[in-house]
């Protein structure tokens, strides 16, 4: 055993050192350097669903039943795997619209309405307490374990309550959250030091709990094997490794649905309970935190219960040597071992898993009690609820602080008295369950309101009263009977004797342990209410766009740009009465950052210059649902603002407009759009245009200097021979055959120009024949025969032995040929000249090539040798002719379908190709055929 | 993602999970022998599980926005 003192000593150093987390990253907030904006810490942040039960109530089921204690954590794990559908909308809603708590969530998807959420937050009160009784009964029974002396039974009397340390933890607990979680007010209910300090105390009991599996695997056995198979040796042990000795001991078809309705209970505990709500969604900085929590969260889950079943086990079979129950088991084994350290650890470690889920727990309900239970009844009164125009209004935050506090020490106390009344009757699991299905009938509004527009306010009131009414019959009713505070017969014959009204078997529906049983009422009953009275009739303008405003918050509210949103709000207001009201509820200082920042969006000099339109009262209204919650907020509004009834038409219409705003402002964008790609385009034909007029400048001096150059020598020789009329005849007629040759050379300039064009207009004259290329290359190559000799270069032929004949115009096509001879003629070194002519055929066509073994073409060269107007190399360097030739060839091959190109790899000459193609394209016909 | 492959993969990682871990597939490994020593029901339910938070975890960490 351990000293009091110690226990309480440690468990005191422990609170502190929670405390002194929590204010650290409140200090780091402060600063502007949050902690909990990462995403492991959201994800262990989750962890809160882990309590005393995980941690203490776990084992004691696994000793009683084997693997039942596992549903409780594959439901949530298969729930995580909808998260990122499921809890990403009710992150982005409850941000957009400032929500809260799971009782605001609904009451303000079902049109803001204050009786819904008073009943929400009454069914959580009711429900919770329980629960926050069973941490309670978790650590007063741990503390037990470590100093009960040996030999003595934990189960001994507990001690009058001013003797009692739970009552004292209880405390502790109030003044801690009391400490984090109301400093101050703040409208989206944050708390950043909060959710540090609970992902530290998951750290803490992950730890704990797998340093004492690990103690109890590897230490007091020696290994897991070996702890497995001195069970299996106990035949009641070996039992609990199979789902026989299920939660019911009865095996069959009820395991089956007991299974099931354990996981799909745990699934929506997950999501419902108060606590995971408010870390999951309120707490939640960045959606895209909850893609790491979708598997890390469960990761967790998996840790901390690996070593449950082994724990158990091992207790089990140290039999009547260990005291207490089976839910101690991870402190007394420890302590029976000679282990007290370890025991203290485990201690600590279910502190930090109870003091965990009590303190968000509560800041959850509290939020609850006081924006939705005492809000409603003090907005009555006429001092609180007077409208802003009154004299007396005044600061209400303060009260609002002053509320939650009040109501998180009483929360707390009544758990207390719950574990003082109740908490010796049952085990820490079956209290969980109790309120697990409590929170269960949120399911079917949450839900509902989430995907299904037609759910009305009537619907989730039914839905929640039946749910509710029929677990408060068959569930809590036979836990008070089995606690001994109603007569046992109430559960075996029913009351007053009416045996159709037994709560574990109404209607006489059997087969199935209590816990499903009542489940099952329950969300039919609250499923058929939801469902059938939300048809009766159609909802009413504010269910309507509430509605709307829920179930498409992913097209209506992005996070940033909430302009497009529409505003079902119509009448008149004053930015005066706004802010007075701002003001009452979110104290002096803030309302005036509020209304400057409005300011400064809006664009106007101060805050008098804002216009006090819908957007305007609108924005209040949310930043005050975040303090009071959205009920609440909308009758403040209603009070200080002059509003007009809206009906269904105007939200339809409201909607309409804010779509057809938004189709305008999508059209303009879509215009603004098409001009931008048309001036593009203008802008591209522009600079064509304008490179095209270069070209064309080019070329014309290109040409004029080709036709200046023969004119020259012409009219140099004619003067000549006109000024020397006694020049001997020899000389005479030698200048007489240059001029002749100069005149030839002009020609077939303009020729060339001329065809050019003609090819060019599509005005050409094509003949068409049988051609045979290998008649026609031959032909071409004795043609230029003379120019090759002239260079010194050789030419060859590779041509095959025969091929087909094309239909072709020949003299055309000869044209081509020569042009790219006369070309390579060009380029050929003046000594060691060689080109090849070559001809291919297959099924596509004819490939022609002529090969040189020149200086090959610059690769930037390439591409524009076939452009028209354009001339390799520069004006400077440019060789001879008029640069028409390669463009001339590529319009005839063009015109029968073909193409040509060129391929040139440094130090291996030029390739210049053309291709045919056997038949024609269609294009190709309609293009230069004309007569 | 919402409307992306990832989601669409977790829903059907939820479906298929929820088969796996729920009768009549549950009873499968509900016979009273061991594997390497341990339990087969225990090792199949844990094996089950972390072989889910694998995929969970490759499919929400793999999606990018």
């Amino acid at each position: 055993m351990l000293a009091a003192p110690l226990v309480i000593a440690a468990a005191l150093a422990y609170l502190l050192l929670l405390f002194a987390v929590a204010w650290w990253a409140d200090r780091r907030a402060a600063a502007g350097r949050s902690v909990i904006g990462n995403a492991w810490v959201y994800a262990l942040s989750l962890a809160v669903y882990c309590t005393a039960w995980t941690y203490f109530g776990s084992v004691g089921r696994a000793a009683a039943g084997g693997m039942w204690f596992l549903p409780i954590y594959l439901g949530p794990t298969l729930g995580m795997a909808l998260a990122w559908l499921v809890l990403r909308k009710m992150i982005r809603i409850a941000r957009a619209y400032r929500i809260t708590s799971i009782a605001d969530f609904i009451a303000s998807r079902y049109g803001k309405s204050p009786l819904l959420a008073g009943l929400v937050t009454l069914i959580t009160v009711v429900g919770i307490v329980p629960y926050i009784a069973l941490q309670l009964k978790a650590i007063s029974g741990g503390y037990a374990l470590l100093t009960a002396p040996p030999g003595a039974g934990a189960g001994a009397a507990p001690a009058a309550w001013w003797q009692d340390g739970t009552l004292l933890v209880a405390l502790l607990m109030a003044g801690f959250t009391m400490v984090f979680g109301t400093r101050h007010l703040d409208s989206s209910e944050r708390h950043e030091g909060m959710v540090a300090a609970i992902a530290f105390e998951s750290v803490v009991k992950l730890v704990a709990f797998l340093a004492v599996g690990l103690f109890v695997c590897f230490s007091v056995f020696d290994s897991p094997a070996e702890l497995f198979s001195r069970a299996r040796e106990q035949p009641a042990l070996r039992g609990l490794l199979t789902l026989a000795q299920g939660g019911s001991g009865q095996g069959g078809r009820v395991a089956d649905t007991q299974w099931f309705a354990l996981t799909l209970l745990a699934m929506l505990s997950v999501v419902f309970l108060p606590r995971q709500f408010q870390v999951m969604v309120v707490e939640n900085v960045d959606e895209r935190h909850v893609r790491r929590a979708v598997w890390a969260f469960p990761l967790y889950m998996l840790l901390i219960n690996l070593f449950v079943l082994p724990i158990a086990l091992a207790g089990l079979m140290q039999g009547d040597a260990l005291p207490g129950n089976a839910d101690g088991y991870v402190i007394s084994l420890p302590l029976l071992h000679g282990q007290p350290g370890l025991a203290l650890a485990a201690f600590i470690g279910g502190l930090s898993a109870a003091t965990g889920m009590v303190i968000v727990e509560s800041i959850a309900v509290s939020t609850m009690v006081c924006n939705d239970l005492v809000m409603p009844l003090l907005l009555r009164t006429r001092r609180v609820g007077a409208g802003a125009r009154s004299r007396s209004a005044e600061d209400l935050s303060g009260l609002l602080l002053a509320i939650r506090r009040t109501s998180i020490a009483g929360i707390l106390l009544l758990g207390y008295l719950y574990f003082r009344l109740a908490g010796e009757a049952y085990a820490l699991v079956a209290i969980g369950l109790i309120s697990f299905a409590a929170v269960a009938q949120f399911a079917p509004a949450m839900i509902g309101g989430l995907y299904w527009k037609g759910g009305t306010r009537g619907g989730a009131l039914a839905g929640l009263l039946a749910g509710f009414g029929l677990w408060a019959y068959t569930l809590m009713l036979p836990s008070f009977a089995k606690s001994g505070w109603l007569p046992a017969s109430f559960l075996e014959h029913g009351p007053a004797g009416i045996t159709a009204l037994r709560p574990e078997h109404l209607f006489g529906l059997g087969g199935m342990d209590g816990l499903t049983h009542s489940l099952f009422w329950s969300l039919l009953a609250n499923i058929s209410g939801y469902v059938i009275v939300s048809l009766w009739r159609l909802p009413s303008a504010r269910e309507a766009s509430q509605a709307l405003l829920f179930v498409d918050v992913f097209h209506r509210a992005s996070v940033d740009a909430g302009s497009a949103a529409p505003v079902f709000w119509r009448g008149r207001a004053k930015v005066a009465d706004l802010l007075a009201l701002a003001r009452r509820f979110l104290g002096a200082a803030r309302a005036a950052a509020l209304f400057d920042q409005v300011a400064r969006e809006r664009g106007v000099a101060g805050v008098e210059q804002i216009p006090a339109d819908a957007r305007l009262v609108q924005f209040v209204e949310t930043q005050l649902a975040g303090a009071i919650g959205s009920a609440s907020a909308r009758v403040m509004v209603a009070r200080t603002v002059q509003e007009e009834a809206l009906g269904l038409d105007d939200v339809m219409r409201i909607l309409d407009e804010a779509s057809q705003l938004r189709a305008y402002s999508q059209a303009l964008e879509q215009k603004s759009r098409s001009l931008e790609t048309a001036t593009a385009e203008l802008r591209a034909a522009n600079e064509q245009l304008t490179s095209l007029d270069r070209l064309k400048d080019d070329f014309m001096s290109s040409v004029t200097h080709e036709l200046r150059t023969p004119l020259t020598s012409i009219r140099a020789l004619s003067e000549l021979m006109v000024d020397a009329p006694e020049m001997p005849e020899a000389q005479r007629l030698k200048f007489l055959g240059i001029v002749v040759a100069e005149t030839e050379r002009l020609s077939r300039l303009v020729n060339q120009v001329l065809e050019m064009a003609k090819i060019e207009s599509g005005n050409a004259e094509w003949r068409s024949g049988e051609v045979d290329l290998r008649a026609l290359l031959e032909r071409a190559v004795q043609t230029t025969t003379e120019l090759f000799r002239e260079r010194g270069a050789t030419v060859s032929l590779q041509l095959p032995a025969s091929v087909p004949p094309l239909r072709a115009d020949e003299d055309r096509l000869l044209q081509v040929v020569l042009n790219l001879l006369s070309n390579a003629a060009k380029f050929v070194p003046a000594v060691g000249g060689r080109v090849t002519v070559g001809l291919q055929h297959d099924e596509a066509g004819l490939t022609v090539s002529v090969q040189d073994n020149g200086p090959g073409v610059p690769p930037a060269q390439q591409a524009l040798v076939f452009e028209r107007f354009r001339q390799g190399g520069d004006a400077a360097h440019r060789p001879q002719g008029t640069g028409l030739g390669l463009p001339i060839s590529r319009q005839i091959v063009e015109h029968f379908g073909g193409r040509i190109g060129l391929r040139c790899e440094p130090g291996q000459g030029t390739v210049f190709w053309f291709t045919l193609p056997w038949s024609r394209p269609a294009d190709g016909q309609a293009r230069g055929d004309r007569p | 993602m919402v409307k992306g492959l990832g989601g669409q993969r977790l829903v059907a990682v939820f479906f298929g999970g929820w088969a796996l871990l729920s009768f009549p597939l549950l009873a499968l490994w509900d016979h009273d022998t061991t594997v390497w020593g341990l339990p087969l029901l225990p090792a199949a339910l844990f094996a089950i599980w972390a072989l889910l938070i694998a995929m969970m975890g490759w499919i929400a960490e793999r999606s990018g926005d």
